[in-house]
């Protein structure tokens, strides 16, 4: 596969602030790629240096063969970019949002025309260039957007939380464009805190403190957690959260609903150690079990583990 | 069973043409984590703000606390914590001094204070941070805080529009640890989110759609509700599978994440049906396990149920 982003030893300073911290990694043509971190992480820091907004101290960066300090300028051309809040004009026409991202990426002449209607068709809004934005409904405003954002047809696109407040069903029909996109070659990299659009990626990234700490697909993140979760019931379960949190042996411990998710290094000896701690809180275990994680439990015990 | 805590009937409220909330009528019990979740422009902001007396309903009535909201709408307001998703914070005062400002406001008795702010701080871990001003707190910690000023008083019942939103998933962990230690102390809570994965933390979730109740269960009855297998798939050419699968009358849905499928098959159809019918297309499946229904599986499939009794 060929390379559409190549990142080596990525490193950003303010001060002496490490913001993001010698951070390799390559991003394949067609891929979907997420993003995620804590507030913090160094995800937004990343993505400005990706997309020319922001200098790295050192290391460095290609798009789509360009240097992303280096051919600044011409980087422009060649990426596209949606965040959730949307720069789209809403007391502007659909036609004229259109043309006005035409007019900033220098698409002119039959090539605007040819756009504008694929955009129109791909957002289905084909008939209706003259409604104005702000009445279109949520998810047609967010596919006119990520047709604005391609429309000079850039090989990599950034994503920030792009599905954020979506209703499930303009989320898949958005995400059936991204793949239609990805599946034309188009790299699309994600930034997100959402679980429910990191499992649209092909390979996630997770950020931490500046450090890259896992990379790769989501089932092989999932299955790759090697430290036990378990689900425990008791009466008062955020009192029981308190009493565990701190036991050595116990990675991270959570609320799921009123039941309880504790991430321990071992099972065996956590079990007695558990139920020792909550007798001696007042508390009496219901039940416990041992569960499958999701994607969340394997994001937070990571970031936990890298000291989070 | 106790009284209610909130018994909304046919509550309804419009601005100007727009039915922002239509016709909603629920029971919460006291001791409740409700959650209200739909996608932006559902009706879960407005329902919480006429639960909280601040919006006047249109039609219809909440009896909240023992209190009309239509008739009464101040009258329980000191024992609500309404959290709206624009929540005042004091960008120049401390994390303490925001915290006690709010106690001040609500008569909090000065000697009860240490105590309550020391609970806060163990489940919200702002402890470390207590004298940084507000305004330089991240994203996450002022929701954490926003979320102690707003339950400093000991509110009978939280309303909390979107607390979870642009909030990353640790501090998201902390802040739903935070609802649910006053939820112990028998406090009933009203949630909104937008996200279904949040749904699965709520004793009940209310699903709303364009404003309409479209279903109200426990998440794993409604989880169990949709009596259709759903599957997981691995094929060789992914975006073929998914054509032939449109084509298919045993699939309701079929839906690519990442490099796997994700197949909601039709009430009836059996999965080794599918299977024949990829492989008889010439396409190689490498891996297929049953999946769990996910809620955002269930609330697709209400809305189109509503979608389809709509004449």
């Amino acid at each position: 596969m060929n390379a559409a982003v190549s990142v080596r030893g990525l490193s950003k300073r303010f001060g002496a602030f490490v913001a993001v911290d010698r951070v390799s990694f390559e991003i394949g043509e067609g891929e979907v790629f997420g993003f995620l971190g804590p507030n913090g992480a160094g995800k937004t820091t990343t993505i400005k240096m990706l997309t020319g907004l922001l200098d790295p101290t050192s290391g460095e960066a290609r798009i789509a063969g360009l240097d992303v300090v280096g051919d600044r300028w011409a980087l422009k051309s060649r990426i596209g970019y949606m965040s959730q809040l949307f720069s789209l004009y809403g007391d502007l026409t659909v036609a004229e949002n259109i043309d006005l991202f035409a007019g900033l990426y220098g698409v002119r002449g039959r090539r605007r025309e040819e756009r504008r209607a694929w955009i129109l068709e791909m957002a289905g809004l084909a008939g209706q260039a003259g409604r104005l934005t702000a009445e279109l409904p949520l998810g047609f405003k967010q596919r006119l957007a990520l047709g604005c954002a391609v429309i000079h047809g850039p090989p990599v696109l950034f994503l920030d939380e792009p599905t954020s407040g979506v209703d499930p069903i303009a989320r898949r029909s958005f995400w059936d464009l991204i793949y239609e996109l990805s599946g034309h070659g188009t790299t699309v990299i994600v930034s997100t805190h959402y679980m429910e659009e990191a499992e649209y990626c092909h390979r996630l990234a997770l950020m931490n403190r500046g450090c890259l700490i896992a990379l790769d697909r989501p089932a092989v993140l999932r299955a790759s957690m090697s430290e036990p979760l378990l689900e425990l019931r008791t009466e008062d379960p955020a009192r029981a959260v308190e009493a565990v949190r701190s036991l050595p042996g116990v990675t991270e411990a959570s609320m799921y609903g009123r039941r309880l998710h504790v991430l321990v290094k071992d099972e065996e000896r956590a079990r007695p150690a558990l139920a020792e701690a909550l007798r001696a809180a007042g508390l009496e275990i219901r039940s416990i079990r041992r569960i499958e994680p999701a994607l969340e439990d394997v994001f937070v015990a990571r970031v936990r583990a890298a000291g989070g | 069973m106790d009284k209610p805590a909130i018994s909304i009937r046919g509550l309804t409220r419009r601005f100007d043409d727009l039915v922002a909330v239509r016709d909603l009528s629920l029971d919460v019990a006291s001791g409740e984590l409700l959650g209200l979740v739909g996608p932006d422009g559902a009706g879960k902001t407005t329902t919480l703000r006429m639960l909280a007396g601040v919006l006047p309903p249109s039609e219809g009535d909440a009896i909240v606390l023992g209190q009309s909201i239509a008739t009464r709408p101040e009258a329980m307001k000191s024992d609500i914590a309404y959290m709206s998703q624009r929540f005042g914070l004091y960008q120049d005062l401390t994390v303490r001094e925001n915290i006690e400002f709010y106690a001040d406001l609500y008569a909090v008795p000065r000697v009860d204070l240490p105590d309550r702010i020391e609970r806060l701080y163990a489940f919200s871990r702002l402890g470390p941070f207590e004298r940084r001003l507000a305004g330089d707190l991240s994203g996450g910690m002022k929701q954490k805080l926003g979320l102690c000023c707003a339950l400093v008083h000991r509110p009978r019942l939280l309303l909390l529009d979107e607390p979870t939103f642009g909030v990353d998933p640790i501090s998201r962990r902390d802040l739903w640890l935070i609802i649910h230690e006053r939820i112990a102390g028998g406090t009933t809570a009203i949630v909104s989110t937008a996200y279904m994965e949040e749904a699965e933390r709520c004793d009940r979730v209310a699903f709303l759609h364009e404003g309409r109740l479209v279903g109200l269960d426990e998440p794993r009855a409604l989880q169990g509700s949709l009596g259709a297998d759903v599957v997981e798939l691995e094929v060789d050419r992914p975006r073929q599978a998914l054509v032939e699968l449109a084509r298919s009358p045993l699939v309701r849905s079929a839906t690519p994440f990442g490099d796997s499928l994700r197949l909601v098959l039709r009430r009836e159809a059996d999965w080794s049906a599918v299977r024949a019918a990829l492989e008889a297309a010439g396409l190689r499946i490498a891996r297929a396990d049953a999946a769990r229904p996910s809620l955002e599986d269930v609330f697709v499939e209400l809305v189109r149920r509503m979608d389809e009794a709509r004449p």
